[in-house]
């Protein structure tokens, strides 16, 4: 195969990796390291250095509808990344000295749980008493619903800050957005109206990555060959996803697609065990 | 002075970091897309290097100098890497306007926490932590 030829399938893929992972709410990178290291036969590290590229141009490619809706907790958002930057730098130390297996195996378990989350229920709660500490940083806020301003009030600030090291940690290690934990750590721990916590998580996304991709690109984990189709695809993918969520209700496919990642994770997991990366 | 410092309190900082992050996004998009127009230009008929074998890149493709030495030169793979960089600018740029928002409503204890978030991802860069 020549370089034209790797280069515009791998767009196409991505492109697919990026609409998939917008519509099922899984992210791109979630998808795209599978398919590097599976398909594209693509050593795990440079997979990695390009899932982290492509889930920084989503995130910063989404902010701004976001933003515009009133729905992102910023003060939140800043709060956490103190929490998921510092575990992202700890995650991208670590990398170094774990064999390229046992994070195959690793990013196969966190598939698992990300597509056991994509299809669990979703409660709206509105928590009426906040914690200490929600006060004290000023975290609880506001959000606008099709029958107005929604108050909210957070619990566990603690609890959920732990969860977001670990997420940051997985993202530094993975490369991927983590966005599964994160919404864990907001929706189960803090009590976050849900619709609040997805784009709040979206938001830090960006930044958690940013912090353990410096590392990688210093490491030379990210060759520009496989970095630019994979950018290009997996965003233009996302902002078609976008489009289509506002037509569509996913949920179907969100299903469809939960368990194909599971098959996909069960396969990573095995051959990491028999030592195929 | 007074109507620009409201303007800006309110949520207008906001979209105006949408804004750059957009901006920057779409700048590193174009960077990327010509440099990789370039590279299949020029290297497309040659055959996929060997992906399954890391080898981690050399100093033209993983530091400032090397990145911009190539870009001089017009090398079409460090035009991509330049895509890249400005992609990892945008987060970083958006925790600074972020501070400078914070700044602007007196909110001290955020000013803190921006500035720590800035300092840890300045220090992931700069920290010598590549090894």
């Amino acid at each position: 195969m020549n370089i034209l030829i790797f280069s515009l399938i791998l767009l196409v893929s991505a492109y697919m990796a990026g609409l998939l992972g917008s519509l099922t709410g899984l992210g791109g990178g979630v998808i795209l390291i599978p398919l590097l290291t599976l398909i594209f036969h693509v050593d795990i590290r440079y997979a990695i250095g390009a899932a982290l590229l492509a889930s920084i141009a989503n995130s910063s490619g989404a902010a701004t509808s976001y933003i515009k809706e009133g729905i992102t907790n910023i003060r939140l958002g800043m709060f956490l990344e103190i929490a998921t930057t510092t575990g992202a730098v700890t995650g991208a130390l670590i990398a170094v000295f774990m064999p390229v297996n046992a994070i195959a195996i690793l990013l196969g378990v966190v598939l698992i749980f990300s597509a056991a989350m994509t299809i669990r229920k979703k409660h709206e709660h509105l928590e009426q008493t906040g914690s200490k500490l929600s006060y004290l940083l000023k975290l609880n806020s506001s959000y606008p619903t099709a029958t107005g301003e929604v108050n909210y009030k957070l619990k566990n600030v603690g609890g959920g800050f732990s969860i977001m090291l670990l997420a940051g940690v997985l993202s530094g290690l993975l490369g991927i957005g983590s966005g599964a934990l994160k919404v864990l750590a907001m929706d189960g721990a803090m009590r976050i109206p849900f619709k609040v916590s997805t784009t709040t998580s979206n938001f830090m996304i960006g930044v958690t990555a940013a912090a353990s991709a410096v590392v990688y690109l210093q490491r030379g984990y990210i060759e520009p060959g496989i970095a630019f189709p994979v950018v290009l695809g997996v965003l233009g993918g996302a902002f078609t996803g976008a489009r289509l969520l506002t037509m569509m209700n996913p949920q179907t496919l969100r299903i469809i697609f939960s368990v194909a990642i599971t098959f996909v994770a069960i396969e990573m997991i095995y051959n990491g065990f028999n030592h195929q990366f | 002075m007074k109507q620009i410092k409201k303007l800006l309190v309110d949520r207008d900082i906001e979209l105006f970091i949408g804004q750059v992050l957009r901006t920057g996004v779409i700048t590193a998009c174009s960077i990327a897309l010509v440099g990789g127009i370039l590279y299949l230009a020029q290297q497309g008929a040659a055959s996929v290097p060997d992906y399954a074998a890391f080898k981690g890149e050399g100093a033209e493709y993983t530091s400032f100098g090397g990145i911009f030495r190539g870009v001089a030169s017009g090398s079409a793979t460090e035009i991509i890497q330049l895509g890249v960089l400005v992609m990892l600018a945008t987060p970083l740029l958006r925790i600074f306007f972020s501070g400078i928002a914070f700044a602007m409503e007196r909110d001290k204890l955020y000013v803190m926490i921006t500035t720590l978030v800035l300092g840890i991802i300045l220090f992931s860069m700069f920290g010598g932590l590549k090894v």
